[in-house]
């Protein structure tokens, strides 16, 4: 009973501690821009695939992961700068479409490097599973937490911190006043998804020796991980990390005693639930319409 | 000029008539039919979406979950009960537009991003229902739906038959069906909008307080035009399955769903000719892509990308802008 | 004689801070009434709180009678209540004429079928519909943009076809939010007309302005606010005179 309870409190958390990090990603695009990423599963892909095929090519695992994570916050400068910056007018669902061109798009050149199998990465440690009163905890879940908590609190940091973190908060909450400041609100916009991708590409990275990776394996992990922003309300961090992770063990005690079937439809169950009693999700921000 | 004319009601509904009747003529074998029939009925599809999105300026990531209900709907009860087309049509129809009715009513109180959340949902959950009800529909491997008929007199593409004495193939009859079917659902969606309900709807997306006031009630109207859109998706979902004759939950999907907002938006939000323009170009594309092989899929979303920063009002609003622009240039040197 | 509208004891607080408090009043059918007040003084609030887009945090109001406090700014328009606002709330996405045919909305039900279908019934009706708003669009002075889009018009005249898409509605109350803000002296003394015409139709106006000489030369009674409560109502005589305003307009 235990045992059963305690492996599907383990799986949760792992996979749940991924969809924050998703969800943070989205988070901080949301606020600085407004814009929904649908691209924000893609930076996940690519830290997987980049980190498994640089260790293919025999680069040393700390190093692959380096360039990986380069790679993706590359990727999410060139996103902003070539494919959001220039339609600064456009409408939300025009700027959802060009989101989702540029997922299409990225994730078509990663079929044509890595093709369409499955890859699996090692995991960073012992592939020993560890057993907690009978429940079998892969040592990778340890890697995925403990990296996932790094991330929250170097990101507090540099949010609270750093002149540059200070900058996107201040953008995020009013661009008018930011700029007259002296801030200068692309650049700002700019690391905003630079930030964003390193996050997702973290997350792809750690999780990808449990879950596999492949081409399209950001899709779904995409859109759960605006699902998981989504319960906790756009544009809180703290409604991201609560998201994902009650996201993550909802989804795992769902699959474990009610059907595995059904593992996916509980997620988006959920976030209906949710929306329904708390149209802004969990800690949304309350907007008082001015008319 | 242009837009003008392209904004009068019938005179559009009759160019679109023309060039359906023209189009024959350059259509060489059954494939191409086949490809104008998908178009056809994907096109009227996005009608109905745009009646949503579009005008009353409410946002569905998960419009293909109706489509696909209204396919499965249709597959299952003329395939496992031997119900005629017509009836599983309209049986079809009035479920989905209570099941959106009652998934409306809740959901339509979302603003912005929520809302696409929320639909997306929706139609995810669908397609997993679809997937998983292996008994009913058949799982991942789809189920097989009988040629449409109707009162009797079977619609197969593989027959033949006689119209007004002259011999037409069973494609060929399809794409007459289909036709019609698009000219009804234009006609029905520019109807609707230019009326006062359309005028209700459209203040939604213009101003919800301005609406509200003059005594609009909103709610409401965004779940009538919620409910008439997931209608139009039904019934094309239920032509859909016959036509194809087989049907996998891929019809439901989430990309699916995206493949119909995409249309919408790039053929132009709030116009009528440009989302079925939208649902042209994005049937065609893969064909003319596929000489690309694998840098298909890049090409793909490098166009869309491309389209949506360049053109971000959609193709026909931006092309009878500049040719209405030019036209007035033109007419102001000659005078 | 009953009140048209009448507010009781009324307090609407934004996080504790309160934007109108302990307001009272009453504004009798066929007055032009006037709230004044510097910036920030609660006017608008007070105008959202009367069409239902805001909910009291205390206190009540009545349309004719009866409270407002369960009904929907669509319920209110319904009962004869209509308004325009100060930041304009324009539909561009329609033309000028069916902006003004909105406000004809509740005259103009018609069925689905007989909308999809375009039946005789309601071509007719737009037709007439039609008429009715380009006369209305001429009698507030915008007769020029009758085959405009709304995007295409002007400051001064957006602000006219507001009030025309109000008065399609048919109202027994108009409630008009700055009518003259961002207007020169001529279109300022036009709206003055304007707003004389509407009254003497018998529809009661009721005024949020800061153009003093409009206000003052066109109401019937005046309600002053300051920082959310009244500082004083009467007649425009009697608001001239009443020292507290005079000490809150020249001393402040």
């Amino acid at each position: 009973m235990l045992a059963e309870f305690l492996q599907y409190l383990f799986t949760g958390i792992t996979i749940g501690a991924t969809y924050a990090l998703i969800a943070l990603g989205f988070t901080l695009i949301y606020n600085a821009s407004h814009v929904i990423n649908f691209a924000q599963g893609e930076f996940l892909m690519i830290g997987g695939m980049a980190t498994v095929s640089l260790t293919a090519m025999g680069v040393p695992m700390i190093l692959a992961v380096v360039l990986a994570v380069i790679l993706a916050g590359l990727l999410g400068i060139a996103l902003q700068r070539l494919a959001i910056a220039p339609a600064k007018q456009a409408d939300v669902v025009t700027l959802i479409i060009i989101t989702i061109g540029a997922s299409i798009f990225i994730r078509g050149i990663a079929q044509v490097v890595w093709g369409k199998e499955y890859h699996v990465m090692q995991n960073f440690s012992t592939s020993e599973p560890i057993e907690v009163f009978g429940a079998v905890l892969n040592s990778q879940s340890l890697w995925v937490l403990g990296i996932g908590a790094v991330m929250v609190v170097g990101l507090v940091l540099f949010f609270t911190k750093t002149l540059i973190g200070k900058a996107i908060l201040a953008t995020s909450m009013n661009k008018e006043a930011a700029r007259l400041v002296g801030i200068r609100t692309q650049m700002v916009l700019m690391l905003a998804f630079m930030v964003s991708a390193l996050l997702g590409s973290v997350a792809g990275i750690v999780v990808a020796p449990i879950t596999f990776t492949s081409y399209d394996i950001g899709i779904i992990l995409g859109l759960k991980g605006f699902v998981a922003a989504a319960i906790g309300g756009l544009g809180s961090g703290v409604g991201a990390v609560v998201g994902g992770l009650s996201l993550g063990i909802v989804e795992a005690m769902a699959a474990g005693y009610i059907s595995s079937d059904y593992k996916d439809a509980v997620a988006f169950s959920m976030i209906l639930l949710v929306l329904f009693f708390m149209p802004r999700g969990l800690f949304g921000a309350k907007v008082v319409e001015r008319v | 000029m242009l837009n003008r004319f392209m904004q009068s009601r019938l005179r559009g509904l009759m160019v679109l008539a023309l060039i359906l009747i023209i189009l024959p003529v350059f259509l060489g074998n059954p494939f191409h039919y086949e490809l104008v029939i998908q178009m056809a009925i994907i096109a009227a599809t996005v009608v109905g979406l745009n009646l949503l999105v579009g005008f009353a300026g409410q946002i569905s990531l998960g419009h293909a979950g109706f489509f696909g209900l209204g396919a499965y709907f249709t597959g299952i009860a003329t395939g496992t009960y031997g119900w005629s087309s017509i009836p599983a049509l309209v049986v079809g129809a009035i479920a989905v537009g209570i099941i959106a009715w009652v998934v409306g009513r809740p959901i339509l109180r979302l603003k912005g991003h929520y809302l696409s959340m929320a639909t997306l949902a929706v139609g995810f959950i669908i397609a997993i229902i679809l997937n998983n009800e292996r008994a009913i529909t058949g799982g991942p491997d789809g189920m097989p739906v009988p040629a449409f008929d109707l009162f009797g007199w079977e619609l197969s593409t593989f027959g033949r038959y006689s119209l007004f004495g002259v011999d037409i193939s069973g494609v060929q009859a399809w794409y007459i069906l289909a036709s019609v079917v698009l000219l009804l659902a234009v006609w029905f969606a520019q109807n609707l909008i230019e009326s006062p309900i359309g005028r209700a709807l459209r203040s939604v997306k213009g101003s919800e307080v301005a609406a509200s006031v003059v005594g609009v009630d909103t709610a409401k109207y965004k779940s009538l035009v919620f409910v008439i859109s997931a209608i139009y998706a039904s019934v094309m979902g239920g032509l859909y399955a016959h036509f194809q004759g087989f049907i996998t939950p891929a019809v439901a999907s989430f990309e699916f769903s995206i493949l119909f907002i995409t249309m919408v938006v790039l053929g132009g939000m709030g116009s009528t000719f440009g989302v079925i323009l939208g649902a042209v170009v994005l049937k065609l594309l893969p064909q003319v892509l596929a000489d690309f092989q694998e840098l298909e899929t890049v090409m793909f979303g490098l166009i869309l990308m491309l389209t949506m920063i360049f053109m971000p009002k959609g193709l026909l609003p931006t092309i009878t802008a500049t040719v209405s622009k030019r036209m007035r240039k033109k007419a102001g040197g000659e005078a | 004689m009953t009140a048209l509208v009448e507010v009781k004891g009324l307090d609407k607080a934004f996080g504790g801070v309160h934007a109108v408090e302990g307001v009272s009043f009453a504004v009798e059918a066929g007055q032009v009434y006037s709230v004044i007040g510097p910036n920030g003084a609660g006017k608008t609030t007070l105008f959202n709180l009367i069409t239902g887009l805001y909910i009291p945090t205390k206190g009540e109001i009545l349309l004719n009678g009866e409270s407002t406090a369960k009904l929907e700014p669509n319920q209110l328009a319904e009962r004869g209540m209509c308004r325009t606002f100060q930041q304009m709330q324009i539909c561009m996405n329609m033309t000028a004429i069916e902006n003004v045919m909105l406000g004809r909305h509740l005259q103009l039900r018609s069925s689905l079928i007989t909308t999809l279908f375009r039946l005789p019934s309601l071509r007719r009706n737009e037709t007439a519909a039609r008429k009715r708003a380009a006369d209305l669009m001429k009698y507030v002075g915008c007769g020029d943009y009758l085959d405009a889009e709304a995007s295409a018009m002007s400051y001064g005249a957006l602000k006219r076809l507001e009030i025309a898409r109000a008065l399609a509605a048919e109202p027994k109350v108009i409630l008009l939010d700055e009518p003259a803000a961002g207007l020169n002296a001529t279109e300022t003394a036009a709206l003055e007309d304007l707003i004389r015409k509407i009254a003497d139709q018998g529809i009661t106006v009721m005024l949020v302005e800061h153009d003093m000489k409009l206000v003052m030369g066109i109401s019937d009674r005046l309600l002053v606010l300051n920082y959310g409560r009244v500082l004083a109502e009467g007649t425009p005589e009697e608001i001239r005179q009443n020292p507290d305003v005079i000490a809150a307009y020249l001393g402040g």
